[in-house]
């Protein structure tokens, strides 16, 4: 028994460090990944060298991810909000399927439903809170949405707690700590995987442009800080990440701000991308109509006089939400990356190459999906914080929701504030 | 080498096995204490240890009520640290990861980030007329979440550029340890503080009825108890559950109608930028006021009243005291269930025959929860200052939008003549 616990007691002070022994990960050989390329791409490129083979193999999945993308922004809201969903739902099964193998704990009782579960429970209280607000008019129509909706939060809460009490009752003797590891195991997941994608839906709301911009401006600063780095990398950047250089990095983050601008102005053009998404009662359907806001409207602007001269015109025609791509494109190309930092990080700790094996020549979902992190939740805050204050329909509907005592008097604050910023005479209006 | 990972993989993954208990904790009873009780046999000074402890932490309680709102939020937030740190230390014991770079630092950091956070949130809300007349204070509120997220990026980046190559796996375990407690810990307090604005009330029952089911299911357990009732914590009976239960209701309402009398426990809590302190007086809403209630025919013949003057306060009081009884004490199991996950037998030393604070506000966990979210979905929508915060935050002519709606709407409904200027 006493040896039993030294020999513990040895093996927790080791993993306090990881042993010498371990390398980086490309030292010790993982487990090739089973090549799941199809058959069709391997023939075609059956002649040429496996370095060569591949660069096509990822430059095609690259091109037909992107062609992808495009249809399904063809599509509409709709769609979009499905694929969404279903990306994040790969990406919580990926991360937890690595708890799993990390901890050889597939077989832990009532896991696996319990994960799904909570992934369930989070989700249903995400998309009540966002279909009441955006379907509001829908919800009041119809009566058990209504009443789903008043007491949202309570039902939410509720199915929640029904998981953790099972989570409880079904702690079992030998297995305490691995249960309690995947059960937070699970709700980081949750955090870091759900809240994002309901963000993004969010950002979609607002409008299309707002979706596509910062993650096209993602991709074109992975895409790019590749090639700089291929043709000029030379310094490293970061020892977590060693195929990374400061000329990716730098070029990679000048050629995306251009890329932003550019996406930007041909995109506002179009009502299509700058309206928020709206439903439709009448035809229950989504729309983009609306009388684009000062934000796509063009503007005239003076060109600083340090660049008058390298450019040569004195004020160029921009639309304002073009000087908001630049601050979105700089967020994707600086701080965008520490979240691949924290993924590939993470893939050391727990000593895997990839995610998953679901795209060939990338890796899983997660691993396209990396730099995402941080940038959904940064539109999210740049939209609340700079672009618009509140939802006025929004605050309306809230107001209904009071005490008549609490209406009269948050009416009478209002009415005193606009009397003092000149808005409203002493007299009423209409 | 291959093997050795191996292995160190499989220890790391080993079930539980007996292991030895950690030693007991260094014997932190006064000197007082212990010469009073020099007499009596090992087992009866526990006893009374826990007796004048939990006394001693009642009286605490009481005074600080007296004390005032404040005090209150000031007594939260000091436990809520305490219990973060208690947590986290136990995550340093547990993978003996004390000398991480930075991560002490960081730990503290994201504490104060996510605490930033919510206190602009949800307490910058109640002080809204302080806030409208100092301009730094106006701009901190305007951005704050854009200023919260910016200062949780920092500690982000800096985590990511702190992984050092040899304890990576040491390194995310922590930072996760310290998320999940935040998400516990965090949460909770702010939510309790968020009660306590709705009224006093509202966080006295609800912390009380937690205590007595704590007292009484261990009253009833001590001495009816046969029945085990789970195996977590082996020392639970079905006896002391049922019990606490029913005692709890009893107390619960009783005690509702005793605070429901006072407008100190019974108002909100409003900041008063004119004195600058916090009052509590208002027109008691409808459920602090007595109302006749018929007894059902079956409690007639049991009680021989027909009717009875209670508060409607008294109904909820029996919701919140269910929840303590039933639901409470799973938050308590799941302490239980953490402790042997990783061998502990108390969270910290700090109350002497009690453990940490922790050890005391594990069943709190999901009470704050369960009040917060029966509040917004039972008693009042959402906060009425916070709406009006945002209403002053839009465009002057999307105000002038609302105003007429809101205007139309009131008139509609009679709550506005329209002849009046008023």
């Amino acid at each position: 028994n006493l040896q039993e616990s030294e020999s513990e007691n040895k093996l927790d002070a080791e993993t306090a460090s990881d042993s010498e022994s371990r390398s980086e990960f490309g030292g010790s050989a993982p487990v090739p990944t089973s090549d799941d390329t199809p058959e069709v791409l391997n023939r075609a490129l059956s002649n040429l060298s496996s370095r060569w083979k591949n660069w096509w193999v990822r430059g095609i999945l690259t091109l037909a991810m992107i062609t992808f993308f495009f249809i399904i922004i063809y599509l509409g809201p709709m769609v979009l909000m499905t694929i969404v969903m279903c990306v994040q739902i790969k990406c919580f099964h990926e991360i937890i399927t690595i708890g799993y193998n990390v901890y050889h704990s597939y077989d832990l009782p009532w896991f696996r439903t319990l994960s799904w579960y909570f992934l369930l429970c989070v989700n249903y209280f995400f998309y009540g809170e966002t279909v009441t607000d955006y379907f509001f008019t829908l919800v009041q129509r119809e009566e058990p949405l209504r009443i789903l909706s008043k007491y949202h939060r309570f039902i939410s809460f509720t199915l929640y707690l029904t998981g953790f009490c099972m989570f409880v009752l079904s702690l079992v003797k030998k297995h305490y700590r691995l249960q309690f590891y995947m059960f937070g195991w699970t709700h980081v997941t949750l955090l870091i995987v759900v809240t994002q994608s309901h963000l993004i839906i969010h950002n979609l709301f607002e409008g299309m442009i707002w979706f596509i911009v910062p993650i096209s401006c993602v991709i074109c600063n992975d895409i790019m800080a590749y090639m700089f780095g291929f043709f000029f990398g030379r310094t490293p950047l970061i020892k977590l990440s060693p195929k990374k250089t400061w000329e990716g990095f730098i070029g990679g983050f000048f050629a995306t701000v251009l890329f932003g601008l550019l996406l930007s102005y041909v995109m506002s053009g179009y009502r299509c991308f700058t309206c928020p998404v709206e439903f439709n009662n009448d035809t229950n359907s989504f729309t983009v109509d609306c009388e684009p806001s000062e934000l796509f409207q063009l503007q005239e602007y003076n060109i600083p006089l340090v660049l008058q001269s390298v450019v040569g015109w004195k004020t160029v025609q921009m639309y304002p939400f073009q000087i908001h791509s630049i601050a979105l494109s700089t967020f994707a190309s600086l701080i965008g990356p520490f979240g691949g930092f924290f993924a590939s990080g993470f893939k050391r700790a727990f000593k895997i190459k990839d995610f998953a094996n679901t795209i060939p020549g990338h890796g899983g979902i997660m691993d396209r999906f990396d730099c995402q992190y941080l940038m959904a939740t940064f539109v999210n805050v740049y939209i609340a914080s700079f672009i618009r204050g509140p939802n006025p329909s929004k605050l309306i509907q809230q107001f209904l929701t009071l005490r008549p005592d609490q209406q009269l008097h948050i009416f009478n604050t209002l009415k005193a504030h606009l009397v003092d910023k000149g808005m409203l005479g002493s007299l009423e209006d209409a | 080498e291959v093997y050795l990972e191996e292995r160190l993989h499989e220890l790391d993954l080993r079930s539980d096995s007996d292991v030895p208990d950690v030693p007991p904790p260094t014997d932190s009873t006064p000197e007082i204490l212990k010469r009073a009780l020099s007499g009596l046999s090992a087992r009866w000074k526990n006893w009374w240890i826990r007796g004048i402890l939990t006394l001693a932490m009642i009286s605490v309680f009481f005074l600080i009520i007296y004390l005032g709102s404040f005090m209150l939020m000031l007594l939260v937030l000091s436990i809520q640290v305490k219990c973060y740190h208690e947590i986290i230390t136990i995550g340093y014991r547990v993978y003996h990861s004390y000398d991480l770079p930075w991560f002490r630092s960081l730990s503290w950091y994201f504490l104060l980030c996510v605490n930033y956070f919510f206190y602009g949130e949800t307490v910058a809300d109640y002080f809204a007329t302080f806030v409208q007349r100092r301009e730094q204070l106006q701009f901190l509120i305007r951005y704050h979440r854009f200023i919260s997220f910016a200062l949780y990026l920092t500690g982000f980046c800096m985590f990511v550029l702190s992984l050092v190559k040899k304890h990576y796996r040491l390194q995310f375990y922590m930072f996760a340890w310290t998320h999940v407690t935040l998400l516990i810990t965090v949460t909770q307090s702010h939510l309790v503080i968020q009660n306590l604005f709705e009224g006093m009330i509202w966080f006295l029952v609800p912390i009380s009825s937690v205590i007595c089911n704590d007292i009484t299911a261990y009253i009833f357990g001590f001495f009816f108890g046969r029945t085990p009732l789970i195996k977590l914590s082996p020392k639970k009976t079905w006896e002391g559950f049922i019990g606490g239960f029913f005692s709890t209701v009893v107390f619960g309402f009783i005690f509702s109608y005793f605070l429901a009398q006072h407008q100190y426990f019974v108002c909100p809590v409003e900041y008063n930028s004119e004195t600058n302190r916090f009052v509590t007086e208002c027109e008691p809403s409808e459920l602090f006021q007595m109302k006749k209630y018929s007894v059902p025919p079956l409690l007639q013949a049991v009680l021989g009243w027909e009717t009875v003057n209670m508060y409607p306060f008294q109904m909820h009081s029996i919701a919140l005291s269910t929840f303590a009884s039933l639901i409470g004490p799973f938050g308590g199991f799941f302490a239980s269930g953490f402790k042997r996950a990783f061998k502990i037998k108390d969270f910290a030393d700090t109350i002497p025959g009690h453990g940490g604070i922790m050890d005391r506000f594990d069943c709190q966990y999901l009470m704050a929860t369960f009040v917060h979210v029966y509040i917004t979905s039972f008693i009042r929508g959402p906060n009425p200052s916070k709406l009006l915060k945002q209403l002053l935050i839009l465009q002057p002519e999307q105000q002038l939008s609302v105003y007429k709606t809101l205007k139309s709407h009131l008139v509609e409904k009679g709550i506005l003549q329209p002849s009046l200027r008023g």
